[in-house]
């Protein structure tokens, strides 16, 4: 017998293009924990177990995560953890805590300073090290390959990749920390410059600072917490092959099997997806077999505000949010990391338990 | 609610400064094809992979899993990528652990490798974040005040470091897999090495490796009838780097996560109860100053066991018969190694280095500042 396992509190920062905080997130991260906690009803000394997902070489520096480790002001010593990629796989380790009873409450953050450095060239340095990363391939630049063999597969449009920015953008006026948002016409997008064939501007996520912060609890703990835990049903993740020749970039069988190792997607009302261009969603949708009723990034997504290694424990925490204020019953969350959605994270959260 | 699990099997590769013969992929490939030979399984029964490595920028790779994914066997399952400084050898075989006791998988491979060769570890160690110390002394620097204030604090002779450094480099003389292999190292002759970080000299700090670990964790129904490692406690606990009355040289957090792990555990009496321990010593002093803070000697204390040789194989609580972190430091692989070693001698299958009639053994890994820490116990029982 297994504990199950809630969400209970969320908060993230604001999506910012630049910080003046340190590459360690301390000074974003520090508002975050309390503003989570708060939401949790759990008082810091009572967190069981905290556990952290950001990257070394977005900061530029060996080890930022041991910095960070300040915000939380960690004497008596912490049972503590930490995840080199985004905080949603720093969520899927406390969930592992939780299950086995080690810890019954965990707090789960991410943090990344993208302005530090040239974010699209920084993460050409997640291919192949021989053969691959030498020749510098920015990430907006591998995306547009993906876009195009969608394009040139009659998969989407790029009227189809517009519309979901400008959805997105709409969404994101209700959301006071997205970094974009406003309404903008279809027809005016498509006539802006290609930043990189077939992406334009609007694409691409803009390049964000910020942090987040996830309370879960386990069981009992979790409903004396809170009045509606989001209970997460399902929970799983799988990665692809690094080398981007030998899969269909086309569509997503690691997401499909993330979600049916989930528990599926049926009776999901609201899906957050962690898609940084516009034809990413597209394609994560036709992946998860998410019909035309199920509402889509309500947040605003990635694509009104990314901040890196938070975004996926973001989405998370905004499908969470839908269950807290009883917006929804069944929920589903997803996380990307690395070039063109190679690892997949899916996370289906319920009401009732 | 833990699921029982166990190591199964585990592997490592020659431990070199410069292993050119592979790539980082045919490194981990080395020491995990040896791991999956020692539990008797194959690719198919594996159903998820935990990467353990210390910072990215010892290789200049942001996230090598994600290019590793094929190498380790992990395409079409889940990868989870585990760093926490020197101690992520140890945190990652517990989060692998974790995956098999949270009974979410039956059989789950621990890889951790560190190929320093293909970088710079001092630079990547010494890029400062602004308003913080500009020490750029690497770990020795850090450190050797430390140990100073340890051998002022409990009054220890000056050649135990010494001692430390002959016995282990001679251990790791009857390991195939170490990096360096000196049977014929002296007191005399450690205490001749150059000066580098005083009282620190050249012969008792440890070298800087290529090299990799893996083993295969797996629960009840996998481990079968079969000889493995049970899992009896597991701890990992941290504290911040730098605040006033923090104590450098016997720090709370490592003195919490062993307290916790001996409760788990069962344990008592440590220097009793335990009859091997892998220890993480990357500088001699620090076997006297963790006999201390993890319990096994009284505070002040920790050195008059090395001294009386109650640390050697054949001694009453053997410390690091594979030759420790002295003998091989591929970082990120280290605490792993540990981990590994405590198995392999609770198993029967350490070799030369085999502590004889050993049932219960330490894996310990420290990292940072001496902040993190990860240990567990392992038995040749079922708990």
């Amino acid at each position: 017998m297994v504990n199950d396992v809630a969400v209970i509190g969320f908060a993230q920062s604001p999506s910012v293009p630049v910080t003046d905080g340190t590459t360690n997130g301390v000074e974003m991260l520090v508002p975050v924990f309390e503003r989570a906690l708060a939401q949790a009803g759990l008082p810091k000394s009572d967190v069981g177990f905290w556990c952290s997902g950001s990257s070394d070489y977005l900061a530029g520096r060996a080890f930022s995560f041991v910095a960070a480790v300040d915000a939380i002001g960690a004497f008596p010593p912490i049972h503590e953890s930490h995840i080199e990629g985004d905080a949603a796989w720093a969520l899927y380790e406390a969930w592992l805590k939780l299950r086995t009873g080690e810890a019954d409450t965990a707090l789960v953050y991410g943090f990344g300073k993208s302005s530090a450095g040239e974010l699209r060239r920084v993460l050409a340095l997640q291919t192949d090290p021989y053969t691959v990363a030498p020749l510098w391939p920015d990430a907006v630049s591998l995306a547009a390959l993906q876009a195009r063999l969608g394009l040139d597969a009659g998969l989407w449009s790029e009227r189809d990749m517009a519309e979901v920015a400008a959805r997105s953008r709409a969404d994101a006026t209700t959301n006071p920390l997205a970094q974009l948002s406003g309404k903008v016409d279809v027809e005016e997008l498509l006539g802006t410059e290609y930043v990189a064939d077939p992406l334009r501007v609007h694409d691409c996520a803009p390049v964000t600072d910020g942090a987040a912060a996830v309370v879960l609890a386990a069981g009992d703990r979790a409903r004396e917490l809170v009045g509606r835990p989001a209970w997460i049903s399902g929970i799983a993740h799988r990665v692809e092959s690094g080398s981007l020749g030998v899969r269909d970039l086309t569509t997503s069988v690691s997401t499909t099997a993330s979600a049916e190792a989930a528990g599926g997607v049926d009776g999901v009302e609201v899906a957050e997806l962690h898609a940084p261009f516009t034809h990413q969603e597209l394609l994560l949708r036709q992946a998860l077999g998410l019909g035309s009723s199920v509402r889509i990034n309500p947040s605003g997504g990635v694509l009104t505000g990314n901040p890196m290694f938070a975004a996926g424990l973001v989405r998370i925490g905004e499908a969470a949010g839908r269950v807290f204020d009883g917006s929804a019953g069944r929920v589903l969350a997803h996380a990307t990391s690395g070039p063109l959605l190679q690892h997949n994270l899916v996370c289906v959260l319920e009401g009732a338990r | 609610m833990k699921q029982p699990a166990a190591v199964l099997g585990t592997g490592q590769t020659h431990h070199r400064s410069k292993r050119l013969d592979v790539s980082m992929g045919g490194l981990c490939r080395e020491a995990i094809d040896r791991a999956l030979a020692d539990a008797e399984v194959d690719w198919s029964d594996i159903d998820a992979v935990v990467l353990g490595k210390a910072p990215d920028l010892f290789e200049g790779v942001m996230m090598p899993e994600l290019a590793l994914a094929d190498a380790l066997g992990a395409t079409g399952k889940p990868l989870l990528r585990v760093h926490t400084a020197g101690s992520v050898g140890g945190s990652t075989a517990l989060v692998a652990a974790s995956l098999v006791q949270a009974g979410v998988h039956r059989r789950v491979l621990a890889v951790a490798f560190e190929k320093q060769s293909e970088s710079n570890a001092m630079w990547a160690l010494s890029i400062g974040i602004p308003f913080s110390m500009p020490v750029h002394a690497g770990a020795g620097g850090y450190f050797a005040p430390h140990i100073r204030s340890y051998i002022r604090r409990s009054g220890a002779p000056e050649h135990v470091g010494a001692m430390v450094a002959v016995k282990d480099r001679r251990n790791g003389a009857l390991n195939q897999y170490a990096h360096l292999r000196q049977s014929d190292i002296t007191l005399e002759s450690v205490q001749a090495s150059a000066m580098l970080w005083d009282p620190v000299r050249y012969d008792e700090t440890c070298p800087s490796s290529d090299g990799a670990c893996a083993m295969v964790i797996g629960d009840a129904s996998t481990a079968g009838g079969r000889n493995a490692a049970w899992i009896h406690a597991t701890a990992m606990r941290t504290e911040p780097t730098m605040f006033a009355g923090r104590d450098h040289v016997n720090p709370q957090a490592g003195r919490d996560a062993a307290a916790a792990l001996w409760k788990e555990a069962g344990i008592t009496d440590p220097a009793a109860e335990v009859d091997a321990a892998e220890i993480y010593v990357p500088f001699s002093w620090f076997e006297p100053m963790w006999l201390e803070n993890l319990g096994f000697a009284d505070v002040g204390d920790g050195w008059k066991m090395t001294e009386a040789g109650d640390t050697a194989i054949g001694g009453r609580l053997p410390v690091n018969p594979s030759g420790g972190v002295l003998s091989s430091n591929p970082i990120g692989a280290s605490g792993m190694l540990r981990f590994a070693e405590a198995a392999m001698q609770v198993m029967g299958r350490a070799g030369d280095h085999q502590v004889d009639g050993a049932r219960t053994a330490l894996g310990h890994a420290y990292g940072g500042g001496s902040q993190f820490f990860a240990m567990w116990v392992v038995r040749s029982t079922k708990p």
